[in-house]
């Protein structure tokens, strides 16, 4: 047996350990990402291509009136094409955190290491939501090549990109959608899983906008309420997508300084509940 | 003590929602260097004890120290001079077992070449260079046991605290393991050790802390634990009927019985100084006219030091 040099004290401050453990964690999923890409890609492409296929491919070709044929499905193109790349994110958010979590957390205790790390609890969360975030930009980049390929002809959006709300809105819906994957994550127990989507998840994303503009759903009234349109407003979700529509087109969207401090806020919001209950899940 | 790598005091747990603390003003202090154990049966408070030194569970009240940090203060930096070995396998199961090792070591903040480097290093130790790239799932309970002991000496820790490390292994691999701890011991790894196995504690620990209750109601070498029950042997002997009558029997014609006790059909005596204990057993026997059907003589146990404690057995 080797002798061994056993540190009898801490050699490295809390600050320098953590900064390292941080890195540690990071680089650990990235790897898992990397050894399981291909499958990371199969399931980041399913959603965009069938969301495309029907709404751009089928829609058009039996004359069904989801935007219609021609100019009109062109049109609809436009608007769903970033409402898909906001639904992959938010996918990516509930897949790589809040799933990997119930299995992490569950009966195999696997996530026990890294919470060991010689840093604060919090940061292995944080370490989740980076990862996490970095996995929702490759989604929201997958859509683009699949919706450019799976459309009936002239059924195309017309993308117009505008590089400083991209570089901002995208990573910032990805971190609160990551934020987002967190909060569930921390809140379900794995076998309540199932829950999660049919209660949460389902309603997120069908009253996200993903397949209407929020400034279209104005008609939708009681008396002279806007109900719905002033109901999904509690979505985070329509932020995302009316984010992406003033990054990616000239489609009609939510005001820029509505979009940037709500979804600041929401991942404020959901990065606090997340820490919070995740801390509360290790410690006992 | 200055050589005292972990101390608590008046340590106390008391998990919501329960009226009963599961750790009970808990003093210790596990010298550098030696093998601690925590014998005690279900529920006796050992996980929890483990689990603030780990800092994996807040203490209600009192104070631990682990090299010399409060856990409470400082959590993170206890975890840079701690390894922890938990009971059920928590591998990594998306990495293969060379991974498991090379990314504990990155999370404690070694470069990539050092880490590398003793990832290899210590899975020859091991024995489970073979398994290097193989998936986790691949390794029998005992090589997974191995690797987890593995992962936490990676960064060389002060305490190695282990929570019933050979429950559920088979008994090679028990003995196996309980080599390798003695290895490391050797090598001047301190390491604590909770446990409900007995031999497990007299074997391998230089130490026992015997706790119940969330308290520790003797703490001392096993020899000493052993020699403090008075008797040099302990002497088993199952009846169909009459097992009180023979106790007071035995107690009163054998000589130097320092206690006896019965539970159901067996009675036990702990006896000092016995020459020719079965023959003169099965004499006092007839003379009470009971008979015997089985007869049995041992050295004391821990567990005779436990049922002297506590009344009860250790595994009921
Ligand atoms: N998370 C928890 N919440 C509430 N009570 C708990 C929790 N963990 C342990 N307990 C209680 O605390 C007491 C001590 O439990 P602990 O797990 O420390 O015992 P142990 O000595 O490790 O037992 P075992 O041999 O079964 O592992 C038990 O009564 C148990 O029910
Ligand atoms: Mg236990």
């Amino acid at each position: 047996m080797t002798t061994l040099r056993i540190e009898a004290h801490p050699t490295r401050s809390a600050t320098a350990a953590s900064r390292a453990a941080l890195g540690g964690l990071v680089l650990r999923d990235l790897t898992v990402l990397k050894k399981t890409f291909g499958e990371f890609v199969l399931r980041t492409l399913i959603q965009p291509f069938l969301l495309c296929f029907v709404f751009l491919y089928v829609f058009p070709k039996i004359g069904q009136a989801v935007g219609g044929s021609g100019a009109g499905a062109a049109g609809f193109a436009t608007i769903l094409v970033p409402g898909v790349v906001g639904i992959s994110i938010m996918f990516q958010g509930v897949q790589s955190i809040a799933l990997a979590m119930a299995q992490e957390f569950g009966f195999t205790r696997e996530i026990e290491d890294r919470v060991q790390a010689p840093c604060p609890i919090w940061l292995v969360a944080v370490s989740k939501v980076l990862s996490g975030s970095v996995q929702g930009v490759i989604a929201a980049a997958i859509v683009f090549p699949i919706a450019a390929v799976v459309h009936a002809a002239g059924v195309t959006a017309t993308v117009n990109l505008h590089w400083l709300e991209i570089v901002t809105l995208v990573p910032l819906a990805c971190v609160a959608m990551a934020s987002l994957g967190l909060v569930l994550g921390t809140s379900f127990e794995p076998r309540n899983i199932g829950l999660m989507f049919g209660f949460v998840v389902l309603p997120i994303t069908f009253l996200g906008g993903t397949y209407y503009p929020w400034t279209h759903l104005a008609p939708v009234t009681i008396g002279h309420f806007h109900w719905l349109q002033t109901l999904v407003l509690l979505n985070p979700l329509i932020y995302v997508n009316e984010g992406m529509r003033a990054a990616f087109t000239d489609a009609p969207h939510m005001h820029l300084y509505v979009i940037y401090p709500v979804l600041v806020g929401f991942a404020a919001l959901f990065l606090s509940i997340g820490l919070r209950n995740f801390r509360r899940r290790v410690l006992s | 003590m200055a050589d005292d790598v972990i101390v608590t005091e008046a340590l106390t747990k008391v998990y919501p929602g329960m009226d009963v603390p599961a750790v009970d003003h808990l003093d210790l202090a596990v010298r550098a260097g030696e093998v601690f154990g925590l014998l005690g049966p279900n529920g006796a408070g050992k996980t929890t004890t483990a689990g603030i030194l780990t800092t994996r569970v807040v203490p209600t009240s009192g104070r631990a120290l682990v090299a010399g940090i409060d856990v409470v203060a400082h959590p993170a930096l206890v975890k840079q001079v701690s390894g922890i070995v938990s009971q059920q396998n928590t591998l990594d199961r998306q990495l293969s077992v060379w991974e498991n090792l090379y990314f504990h070591g990155r999370l404690f903040g070694m470069g990539g070449r050092d880490s590398r480097a003793r990832a290899d290093e210590l899975l020859e130790t091991f024995s489970l260079s073979k398994w290097a790239q193989a998936s986790v799932y691949a390794l029998s309970g005992g090589m997974a046991q191995r690797l987890m002991v593995a992962r936490a000496i990676f960064h060389r820790p002060a305490v190695l605290f282990l929570d019933e490390p050979t429950a559920g292994l088979d008994p090679q691999s028990r003995l196996a393991l309980w080599d390798l701890l003695a290895e490391l011991n050797g090598a001047g790894q301190t390491v604590v050790l909770t446990t409900h196995y007995m031999e497990e504690a007299d074997q391998l620990c230089d130490r026992v802390a015997i706790m119940d209750h969330g308290h520790v109601l003797a703490l001392d070498t096993p020899d000493a634990l052993k020699r403090s029950t008075g008797a040099d042997t302990i002497l088993t002997v199952k009846v169909d009927r009459d097992g009180e009558k023979l106790a007071t029997a035995l107690a009163g014609g054998l000589g130097g019985v320092v206690s006896t006790r019965v539970a159901g059909d067996v009675v036990t005596a702990q006896v000092r100084g016995g020459e020719r204990l079965v023959p003169r057993t099965v004499e006092v026997a007839e003379a009470a006219g009971v008979a015997v059907l089985d007869l049995a003589v041992a050295e004391p146990s821990l567990e005779t030091v436990f049922i002297n404690l506590t009344g009860k057995e250790l595994r009921e």
